[in-house]
């Protein structure tokens, strides 16, 4: 391994075909942020629409091609933009844009290891994303329009294009982009397994990991587990619309004929697709908190509080998401006891939940809060994260499930708790890291300007919308102005838009941050933030082996922020103990 | 004219990217002392909006909120509710005063050193009991009040069978011998639209009522037992005032009952729908001004009713699958049905 940087590199196995981690990491964010931009775009086009409902725009003109009459959106791509909205914002941008990051750009440099186990299958990886993201904007231009059956492409209707369009070419297009997608993502998942398990540099003990690497462990592990059962249900979908199989359909009338299917259930589906659908929401959600407590010890100037304890509740999260599936399909018409069951494994994850936001305000407390942009977006997590995750407590009660089960509740309640934390969680790595990605800062008063607007306009939307729910709103309506009853939403709905457009446009502050600053940003310093972790070891320029010479030794855990006898108040996790110094 | 116009624009737009190019050449990247200070106050004021915003909703929104609960299981699911909501209210209003309060609190400080605290098992075990216990609470009465919704006893109960399809739907009483016929799609043929078979004696005396006809008739105080059933794709039979909804699935028969304890004429009597009401009227009538002088037509004139909805995805025209529903006194109710032809009558 000792010859790494010396390869005579080409362009296209620099930037292109690279094996290296650090670049691969680049690859999966500048993916992730387009698809981001993409999925964001829609968001706003379609709380326009519900906003103004059957208004005419221009900008749907320019954009909506053959689904829009006169600037009026139509109603089925309405539906496609919900469904692609919610696809990307979930697998391709929180699920590989941040897990994909960050497990590439950390696991290697925090374990102390000189690349992944495989950099042949990383970068498989990353080109399996690349083509099925490639798939998923390519099934945008369909004519019939793209998949519109809601991100959960419950059959018969994703079945069949005779109950809607989407279903057709776009709906082929979309399973063969997820099925490729999930295989990047399981071999991705199976290197940063097999990385931390065996890579990690000497002294570096599990006990002794930052809880970024935790949490991207746990995930991966996660992520093998459910992952392969969404392919497996996504191949019977397959077999059912194009071999005429019957694994999901059964005594079907549509388009006044009888259709051959017998013997099937959509219900089958269902608990297949949340299988995978459930962990899928903290295979989000962990990397996130992953980061934030990194984030935090550093900007505290503390040590994380209750280490063991953080540990000890990322396992038992992830042991529970793996049996709590059922509380998406309470009212299903899945046997009533089952949803008992449900509901108790449910509520149960309340507990680890409570306990990580419990330490996350303890390590706030007595802290030297260093108020980065970083922290700042550390801190809103922790906040939508609990704002989000008590409203769960409702939804995750069957009893009360079944009056806001598919209302704007819970849509107000996933945005808080998986979406707007996990993009927090993702803009506090992106603005940690980035001196580590591309040498250079980002600027701080962009950020902050970025963080404010983007808080206030993400509870601007997402607090009101819990009473629109609970007023009885159905999600995934074209319009509201088919039930008089729900007149009275419209002025909350337009509230909300305004607060959509401007959380949407606040990212461009983001996007111009960013990309200006990997060109024009201040040169950083080796350990900008003064953080005890092994990636600040590194020199500032990208080297292939990441430590020029020998890999450093780890002597201590990751937090010895503020130690008392000691000089400064941070300590590299390399420094040997004092004489006489206790261990953390 | 409008040339110069987007020239202007443009040195606008251009404008403003070199300004923000400027700024990437300030020598300050890292928070500094006067950063943590604002940024510090900025959080305490991001508390003020937080908790403003949280109020001005109450205040604002709490009249759009459904009314209390028209059936009995409903009243039951409400208890739990408002229990469980005091709770994460009060759980949102403690912690996330503690996160901002802190955030402020402890801004750094150069001359400040953060405190070495890295564990403590007492206050850990605090936090783990004490949203243990809670819960349990949560779960043993949620539990509780599911099983009474799911489990209905069966005696006397009126069977109702609700049909989706897209995008409209059916509904069949079971008439006099309190039994479906027999149903299935392959019988579907003219204007036995909801396929029923009706070779089974059962099926003769069932009431039938088509997509044409916009609302149909529940009696107060008397179990409903609710069959679904779909003709193409899953749909939700949701019924937001009386608290229930159950999805109708392609294949299979799926079951919700409740037994509804307001009539239609007690809802639109009961004060918060009074409001509510008055509210969505004003809203129409001014919308419908407008709409007068655009030359075009008013909206129609609205009056309360119960509503039978689609919640599950279903296509083009998924936000406008609806069917009104009486709740009457039950003699007004057994008059009703009395009027109506059976199945065998009609086909």
């Amino acid at each position: 391994m000792s010859d790494h940087g010396h390869h005579k590199e080409t362009f296209i196995t620099k930037y292109i075909f690279s094996q290296d981690h650090k670049m691969i990491s680049k690859q999966y964010l500048i993916t992730g942020i387009f698809m981001g931009v993409v999925g964001v775009f829609m968001s706003m086009l379609f709380r326009m629409q519900i906003a103004w409902p059957e208004h005419s725009f221009s900008i749907f003109e320019a954009f909506l091609g053959s689904h829009q009459t006169d600037g009026v959106m139509d109603p089925d791509i309405y539906l496609a933009l919900v469904t692609i909205h919610g696809t990307i914002m979930v697998f391709f941008v929180l699920t590989a844009g941040l897990s994909g990051t960050f497990s590439n750009l950390l696991i290697p440099l925090q374990i102390g290891a000189r690349d992944m186990a495989s950099g042949f299958l990383n970068m498989i990886s990353y080109w399996l994303f690349f083509l099925s993201s490639l798939i998923m904007i390519l099934s945008l231009f369909v004519q019939a329009g793209p998949a519109a059956a809601g991100w959960t492409v419950y059959p018969p209707l994703s079945a069949l294009p005779q109950a809607i369009p989407g279903s057709g070419t776009g709906m082929t297009l979309w399973l063969v982009s997820m099925a490729i997608f999930i295989a990047s993502s399981l071999l991705g998942a199976l290197n940063y397994i097999v990385t931390v398990l065996n890579l990690r540099t000497k002294g570096m003990k599990m006990t002794r990991l930052p809880l970024s690497i935790w949490s991207f462990f746990v995930t991966a592990i996660i992520g093998v587990v459910s992952f392969p059962v969404l392919l497996a249900a996504a191949l019977l979908l397959m077999f059912d619309r194009s071999f005429g199989t019957s694994f999901y359909l059964s005594d079907i009338f549509i388009g006044g004929e009888v259709l051959h299917y017998q013997g099937g259930s959509p219900v089958l589906f269902e608990h297949l697709f949340w299988f995978l659908g459930h962990p899928e929401v903290y295979i989000v959600i962990l990397p996130a908190m992953g980061i934030v407590s990194e984030v935090m010890a550093v900007n505290a100037r503390k040590p994380i509080f209750g280490y063991r304890a953080m540990i000890t509740s990322i396992i038992a999260i992830a042991f529970l998401s793996t049996i709590v599936w059922g509380h998406h399909i309470f009212v299903s018409g899945m046997n009533p006891f089952l949803g008992s069951v449900f509901t108790f494994t449910t509520l149960l994850i309340a507990i680890p939940s409570a306990v990580k936001s419990f330490n996350w305000i303890t390590t706030l407390w007595k802290g030297n809060l260093q108020l980065n942009p970083a922290m700042l977006f550390s801190i809103g997590f922790v906040s939508t994260f609990v704002t989000g995750g008590l409203t769960g407590i409702v939804m995750g009660d069957s009893a009360l499930d079944i009056n806001i089960h598919d209302t704007y509740f819970i849509i107000a309640h996933f945005h808080l708790v998986m979406g707007v934390s996990a993009i927090y969680g993702m803009f506090a790595g992106v603005y940690h890291w980035f001196p580590k990605m591309y040498g250079r800062m980002m600027n701080k008063t962009l950020g902050y300007w970025h963080f404010w607007i983007t808080a206030i306009a993400a509870y601007g939307v997402f607090f009101p919308m819990h009473f629109v729910g609970l007023a009885g709103l159905p999600r995934r309506y074209y319009t509201n102005t088919a039930f008089p009853y729900f007149d009275d939403l419209a002025d909350i709905n337009v509230v909300m838009t305004w607060f959509a457009i401007l959380g949407g446009l606040a990212q461009l502050i983001f996007l111009a941050n960013f990309f200006i600053s990997i060109y024009k940003g201040k040169k950083a310093t080796q350990n900008p933030w003064r953080a005890n972790t092994l990636e600040w070891t590194t020199p500032v320029e990208h080297i292939h082996g990441n430590w020029p010479g020998e890999i450093p030794e780890v002597h201590r855990w990751a937090y010895d922020y503020s130690k008392p006898g000691l000089d400064e108040d941070f300590m590299l996790q390399t420094v040997p103990l004092k004489e006489g110094e206790e261990p953390s | 004219m409008l040339a110069l116009f987007y020239i202007f624009i443009a040195l606008v737009i251009a404008t403003a990217f070199w300004q923000i190019t400027n700024i990437f050449n300030l020598k300050e990247v890292i928070a500094t002392d006067k950063d943590n200070e604002t940024q510090g106050k900025l959080m305490l004021g991001f508390m003020l909006f937080f908790y403003g915003l949280m109020i001005f909703s109450f205040w604002k929104y709490y009249s759009v909120l459904l009314p209390e609960a028209a059936s009995l299981e409903g009243q039951t699911i409400e208890g739990l509710y408002i229990a469980t909501m005091l709770m994460i209210l009060i759980a949102q209003g403690l912690v996330q005063f503690l996160i901002f309060w802190f955030t402020y609190k402890y801004r750094g400080n150069k001359n400040n050193k953060a405190l070495h605290y890295a564990d403590s098992h007492k206050l850990e075990m605090i936090w783990t009991i004490v949203p243990t216990v809670a819960l349990a609470g949560l779960i043993i009465y949620g539990l509780t009040v599911w099983s009474d919704v799911m489990y209905p006893d069966n005696d006397k109960a009126l069977i109702v069978e609700v049909y989706g399809k897209q995008f409209d739907w059916e509904v069949r009483y079971a008439g006099k011998d309190g039994v479906l016929g027999k149903a299935n799609v392959h019988n579907i043929k003219g204007q036995n639209t909801m396929g029923v078979d009706m070779t089974d004696e059962n099926a003769k005396d069932d009431i039938h009522i088509p997509t044409t006809v916009k609302e149909f008739y529940l009696p107060k105080g008397r179990k409903v037992i609710f069959k679904f059933r779909s003709q193409d794709v899953l749909h939700s039979a949701f019924m937001p005032h009386f608290r229930a909804q159950m999805n109708c699935v392609p294949g299979m028969v799926t079951q919700f009952a409740f037994t509804p304890s307001m009539t239609t004429e007690e809802m639109r009597a009961n004060p918060k729908m009074i409001d509510k009401i008055a509210n969505i009227k004003q809203i129409r009538l001014e919308k419908s001004e407008v709409l007068l002088k655009e030359g075009k037509e008013a909206l129609e004139p609205y009056e309360f009713d119960y509503l039978l909805l689609c919640n599950k995805i279903c296509g083009a025209t998924h936000f406008n699958m609806q069917k009104k529903i009486k709740v009457v006194e039950s003699a007004e109710f057994d008059k009703w049905i009395a009027e109506q032809k059976t199945l065998n009558e009609v086909l």
